[in-house]
Formats: structure tokens, C-alpha cells, sequence
């Protein structure tokens, strides 16, 4: 779908983007991760043709992006802006002819929306008479109402309270069921865990790391289980097998995390421990986005 | 294309329908006619009290013929020159006309007062010395009286022609007034205007729609949207202050000359002078303002709003994109204001007395400067060619200056809570699209 190739942006005295590459693909939802000022920003100006790259191509469906993909992306921008004296449904009317919508389109895809968010009192209403929360479900439904194939998302659910978040996120969820590809951008990496197929990396101009979350997680796992058993003692340490690292004293019993040592499996340890211990679970602990990422960025810092 | 469209439309229309705009563009016309009603009901009925001069004529000629008039009792003096100089330099004594014997042999009459007469009160005694000397030098001549009226309706033929004359004396004043006028109006509503594009700018860049909206079109294409709508806002606003000030003056001026007009007509058959004179100072205007050639004023006045308006408003743009609120325009307002600024004191002090003079001309080729200085220069007629050079000077200004605008401006709109410097604002312009 997207295909971001070798992407440089340079501002005065500062790279933003320093050859930058990555895949998306068609029907996925992708998470483009990193810090504050690592250059997602940039990237998603550069897709949305607000801003050029200095270096680099980007194809969308197989065509140099161009001019014509305007009406195909929706972006819903980190930082929400709508005119605040301007009434909710001319506003509506006016972003979504721009996005090269007919005007009774238009209008046929805002009601539609504004029926299904329950938003339809709002039509005459202005901006500034609202309150957050129903700014952001407007300038959501300001994104997706000319149903682009591509949406780009910076920091969706901030802003938003639990409730609503839960609207727009089975939104979102509805939308990419449907066929639309979406990039989140974010520094919360627990909110897009769940959510994305894929990931990129961004941290200080540079991609540092994308793929499938599963691959990236497989890639991470290092062997750690937590087992659970009725019993209040320790077993005995054995290096061949496992390694103890962590150990919990609980009402139920024990719960201790391990990391089995190399060339052995969960069935070695069971060994060891089914003989005393009556064991009531066993996991493996397998690294989250937020682990890869910090130990991603604090090695890339070093 | 389409998107321009869209966006000009919204620009304009949420402009048109503030309360604001309908209330400055009804109200305006109104005030206008208020204060032309001022100014007539003033020069007609200012001089409500009439003057009473007393006269002493030595030379015999005058006296007894002089007629009262609305304004003016002519009392025939009976006291002597120095009785009378006593009375008049009193307080409230009245006014003293001491016509020596001499009068036709170029004696020189006198107006004795303690306080300063009026110009209209001078002037309807001169009229009316003259008439009379007229009259009798006529009689002396041996000018048959009778034939004299008969030949009064060739006389006014050629009082015409001598009208004619003063209309140009009356077009050189009603052309600095035009001048005045419309530089102070082009002055105005460049700032006025200017300042909205600015403002708008402001608004899109602090309520962050414009990120919205340039992922949808090109900043370029806002800029200029914006631009070409706010200029129609202030171009619809002039035209209805036109319409409406007109039809207003006509329907209004009508109502509210009727009166005193069939007065002063009168009064002017009774005086039997100079008519001009007679209409008072409001009808002066009037007549002069008659001979002002108005749709090419107006005409050129629209270009040079448009071609001003232009090229300001691209530079009010780009500052509005390089700040985050209007407080901080301060420091890039000061180099647009300048030239503006010194234009319009210039005008009023230098080019509508010298108007052909080389600074003039220079002044109204300068496309930074034009604007004003032109519309000074027109009312007195300028060459065509330095018309149209300087109209071709003006677009090639605002496209120049509207290249240098864009490239500030799509990289202003994007930057935050950044305070730009003049340094930044060369960086910015640098940039590759």
C-alpha cells in the first residue's frame, strides 16, 4: 500500500529524517512509534504532501505519491484545530470539499456519520461551544468522512475520555475491518499494543526497528516464563535448567519468574518442579512494545 | 482550482454574513449622509443672525441701493465717520462699510469692525458694490438700460463661458479633495483589510486547522484564497458604501435640500450675481465635484485597491504565519507599515501641491508606494502611460511579493511556539519546497 523508500528531510540545521525506510501494507493497521521529536511528525507531513523530502520517494498503490492521493488520505493531525466560530456542519461541508468531496456527498457522508456518533444536534452548533471531547469526535469524523483508504492518525485517543476513546477505537476498528489502512502515530506504546499488525521504530531521525509486532516480540523473547504453585518455599536452584529471577510470596502461593537456560524447554523445568509442587500456571513473559522500545532507545542512545 | 473556489468562498461569505461587516456597511453610507447634511444645513442657515452694517457712502453712489438680503441689513448711517468707528469698535457695535469718495478712481472701501466679518458677508457687499458701480459706470457710459436687460440673456451665455473659466479654479480644489479622499481610503482599508488577512492567518495557525487544511491543498492555495476573499469582502464593502452612499445622497440630499434650496434660489434671483457664489459652500462642492470625471476615478481606485490590497496582504500574511499571536506581529509590522506611512504623509504634503513633480511621478510607479500616491495624482490627471506602468508595476509587485509571502508563509503555518526572527524568516524562505 504504502511504500516509504530512503526518505531524507533536512531542515536549516537540523535532520528531521535521516534515510528512512518502510512497508505498509494494504488492510494493516501500523504503528509508527518513538519519542518526542523523533521525526513522526515530519514523516506524516512528508505523506500527506504537506511538506516535501528532501531525498526519497514515497508510493502509494504503486504510483508516486501525487497530488491525486489528497482525497484517498484522511489525517487527523496530534495537535486538533477547527475553526472555533465556524458552525460544526459548514465546517464539516467545507473539509470534506476540499478533500474533493461534491457538495450533496458531502453532506450524505457527514449525516451519516454525525447519525452514528450521535452527534446530530451539532449541526448548527459552534466549535467553541462545545466541549473537548465532542471537538475531538468532531474533527475524528472531519477525518474519515470522505473515507479514505489511508488514515493517519497522530496520538488518536489523546483527549479523549475513557468512554469515548472505546467509541473511536471500535471506530477505527470498523473502518480497517473495512478495507482502510491506518498509521497510528504515537509515543504510547500501550495504547497501539493491541491495536497494530506492525510497527516502525522512530527514534532521533533514524528507523531503528519495524516489522510485525509477533516477529518483533518473537525477536524479543528471551526464554522467561512465570509459573505459579501452591507452596510457600523456593525450589532448588538448578543453572543447568533455569535461572530464578524474580520470586513472589503470595496468599496462593508462589510465583516466581525464570529464564530456562539454552537447550532447554517448560518440560525440564515441570520436571524439576511437578514432584513438590502442585504447579497452577505457567507463561511465558513475553516482552511488550513499551520493554523493546525503551531498551531499543536507551541502547540506541549509547 | 476548485479548492481556491472553496476556500475563497469561505473567506468571503464568513466575513459577509458577521454582524460586523453588515453593520460597517450600512452604517457608513449613513454617517456619510449625516455629515454631508451638517455640512449643508451649516453653510445655509450657519449665519442664522443677520449682520447689520451700517454704511457711510462719501461718493453717493451706493447708498439706498444696496439690497438687505437673508443675512445682511444695510443700514443707512447717519452719524459721522467717527461717530460711527466709535459705535463699531464697541462690543456688539455692528459693522461699519465706509465707502470713500474716491470709489471709482481706486479709493478703497472699508469694513469697520471690532470683530472680524465673514468671508460670505464680504463677498455678498463686494457683489453687490460692484453690481451697483457696474450699473452706474454702465449709465455714465451712455449704455442704454433697456438695451442693457435686453442683452442680459447674452450675458448669461457668456457668464456661462466665464463659469466655465472657474470651473477649472473649482476642479483643481475639488480634484485635491478627491485626491485627499481616496488616498485617505486606500490608506485605510489597506491596513483595515491587510489586518484581517493577518488575523486570519493568526486564527487558522493558533486553532491548528491549517494542518487540517494543508493536507488537503496546498498552503500556497490558502494564502491565496484568503487573500483573493478577504479582497472581495473589501471590495463588496466599497461598492455598497458606493450604491448605497449615492442613492442615499440623492434621496436624502432631495429631501433635505428642498427647502432651503427654493430659498436660495430666490435669494439668488433676488441678488442677481454670481450664481456659484450664491449656492453657498455647500453647492460649490457640489458643482465642483460635478465636474470630476467619477467612473475613472473610481475605476482606478478599485484597481489600486485590489492591486494594493494585494500586495500588502501577501506580506500581512506571512507575518500572520510567522507568529503565534497578534501581539508579536509588532516587530514585522514596522517594515510593511513604512513605505505606507511615508506615502500618505507625503501626499498630503508634497504631491497634491506638486503632483507632476519627479517625486510624485516616482512615487506613484513604486509599486510599494503607488497605491496612495496615484490616487492622489489622478484626480489631477496623469499620461496614460505612466497609468498603465504603473498599474503593470503594481500586479508585478504582488506576484513578487506574493512568491516571497508563500515561502514564508508554508513554513510559518507549520511552526509552533517558535519566536521567528528576521534571520528565521530568510531560513524559512531558503527552504526547498
Amino acid at each position: 500500500m504504502l511504500s516509504i523508500r530512503n526518505i531524507v528531510k533536512q531542515y536549516a540545521n537540523h535532520r528531521a529524517l535521516d534515510d528512512v525506510s518502510m512497508e505498509i501494507e494494504k488492510g494493516s493497521i501500523f504503528g509508527l512509534l518513538g519519542p518526542n521529536g523523533a521525526g513522526k511528525t515530519s514523516l506524516i507531513r512528508i505523506i500527506n504532501q504537506i511538506t516535501a523530502p528532501d531525498k526519497g520517494e514515497i508510493w502509494l498503490d504503486g504510483e508516486k505519491l501525487n497530488p491525486s492521493h489528497i482525497s484517498k488520505i484522511g489525517y487527523l493531525p496530534e495537535e486538533r484545530g477547527l475553526y472555533k466560530k465556524m458552525e460544526i456542519g459548514d465546517q464539516m461541508l467545507y473539509l470534506a470539499q476540499l478533500k474533493g468531496l461534491s457538495k450533496s456527498e458531502a453532506t450524505k457522508r457527514i449525516k451519516y456519520w454525525f447519525e452514528k456518533m450521535e452527534m446530530q444536534t451539532w449541526w448548527n452548533k459552534k466549535v467553541e461551544d462545545l466541549s473537548k471531547g465532542m471537538q475531538q469526535k468532531v474533527q475524528f469524523v472531519a477525518t474519515v468522512v470522505h473515507d479514505p483508504d489511508l488514515l493517519i492518525l497522530d496520538e488518536p485517543f489523546s483527549g479523549f475520555d475513557p468512554v469515548n476513546a472505546e467509541i473511536i477505537r471500535n471506530e477505527i476498528l470498523e473502518l480497517n475491518a473495512k478495507g482502510a489502512t491506518i498509521i497510528f502515530s504515537t509515543h504510547r506504546m500501550e495504547s497501539v499494543e493491541q491495536l497494530c499488525h506492525s510497527i516502525a521504530l522512530l527514534n532521533k531521525s533514524h528507523k531503528i526497528l519495524d516489522g510485525r509486532v509477533q516477529d518483533i516480540k518473537n525477536a524479543y523473547r528471551n526464554n522467561t516464563f512465570r509459573i505459579s504453585y501452591l507452596g510457600n518455599e523456593l525450589p532448588e536452584e538448578n543453572l543447568e535448567i533455569f535461572q530464578l529471577i524474580t520470586q513472589k510470596n503470595s496468599v496462593e502461593g508462589m510465583e516466581i519468574t525464570i529464564k530456562i537456560s539454552e537447550g532447554k524447554t517448560t518440560n525440564d523445568v515441570l520436571n524439576l518442579l511437578l514432584p513438590k509442587f502442585q504447579v497452577t500456571e505457567l507463561n511465558e513473559v513475553v516482552p511488550n512494545i513499551n520493554d523493546i522500545f525503551i531498551q531499543n532507545v536507551t541502547n540506541n542512545q549509547l | 482550482m476548485n479548492k481556491i473556489l472553496l476556500i475563497i468562498e469561505r473567506e468571503y461569505f464568513s466575513r459577509v454574513k458577521k454582524k460586523s461587516f453588515l453593520l460597517l456597511t450600512f452604517l457608513v453610507p449613513f454617517i456619510l449622509l449625516g455629515m454631508n447634511a451638517l455640512v449643508v444645513y451649516l453653510s445655509i442657515n450657519g449665519n442664522d443672525q443677520k449682520t447689520k452694517v451700517s454704511v457711510i457712502d462719501e461718493s453717493g453712489i451706493f447708498i439706498s441701493k444696496f439690497k438687505d438680503n437673508k443675512s445682511i441689513d444695510f443700514i443707512e448711517s447717519v452719524s459721522s465717520l467717527k461717530e460711527a468707528k466709535k459705535v463699531s469698535s464697541k462690543e456688539g457695535g455692528g459693522f461699519l462699510l465706509y465707502i470713500p469718495s474716491n470709489i471709482r478712481t481706486g479709493g478703497k472701501a472699508e469694513m469697520l469692525s471690532q470683530k472680524k466679518p465673514g468671508i460670505s458677508v464680504l463677498g455678498t457687499i463686494e457683489d453687490q458694490m460692484n453690481d451697483i458701480l457696474r450699473t452706474k459706470m454702465l449709465e455714465d457710459a451712455g449704455i442704454d438700460l433697456i438695451t442693457l436687460n435686453g442683452i442680459k440673456p447674452d450675458i448669461s451665455i457668456v457668464s456661462k463661458e466665464i463659469t466655465a473659466e472657474g470651473e477649472k479654479d473649482s476642479n483643481a480644489g475639488a480634484a485635491y479633495a478627491v485626491g485627499f479622499a481616496s488616498a485617505i481610503l486606500i490608506y485605510m482599508s489597506l491596513f483595515i483589510y491587510g489586518a484581517q488577512v493577518m488575523r486570519g492567518v493568526i486564527e487558522e495557525k493558533t486553532s491548528r486547522i491549517v494542518e487540517v487544511i494543508v493536507s488537503s491543498v496546498k498552503p500556497f492555495q490558502l494564502m491565496l484564497g484568503k487573500i483573493i476573499g478577504i479582497g472581495l469582502v473589501g471590495l463588496t464593502q466599497f461598492l455598497l458604501w458606493i450604491i448605497l452612499s449615492t442613492t442615499l445622497m440623492s434621496v436624502g440630499g432631495k429631501a433635505l435640500m428642498k427647502d432651503p434650496v427654493i430659498d436660495k434660489t430666490e435669494y439668488v434671483k433676488e441678488k442677481n450675481s454670481d450664481q456659484i457664489r450664491g449656492e453657498g459652500l455647500g453647492g460649490q462642492v457640489l458643482n465642483a465635484l460635478d465636474t470630476i470625471n467619477f467612473p475613472y476615478i473610481l475605476t482606478t481606485f478599485l484597481i489600486y485597491f485590489l492591486g494594493g490590497f494585494m500586495l500588502y496582504s501577501a506580506l500581512f500574511a506571512a507575518v500572520g504565519s510567522a507568529v503565534d499571536s497578534e501581539t508579536e506581529t509588532q516587530q514585522f509590522m514596522f517594515p510593511i507599515t513604512l513605505p505606507l506611512l511615508f506615502t500618505y504623509i507625503m501626499s498630503f504634503s508634497f504631491i497634491v501641491n506638486n503632483p507632476d513633480s519627479n517625486l510624485a511621478f516616482w512615487l506613484s510607479i513604486i509599486p510599494f508606494t503607488s497605491p496612495i500616491a496615484m490616487m492622489v495624482r489622478i484626480p489631477f490627471g496623469v499620461p496614460d502611460w505612466q497609468l498603465f506602468l504603473s498599474i503593470g508595476l503594481l500586479i508585478g509587485g504582488f506576484i513578487f511579493t506574493t512568491w516571497v509571502a508563500a515561502r514564508i508563509y508554508r513554513v510559518g503555518i507549520l511552526m509552533y511556539g517558535k519566536k521567528a526572527s528576521y534571520k528565521e524568516l530568510a531560513k524559512w524562505f531558503m527552504y526547498k519546497e
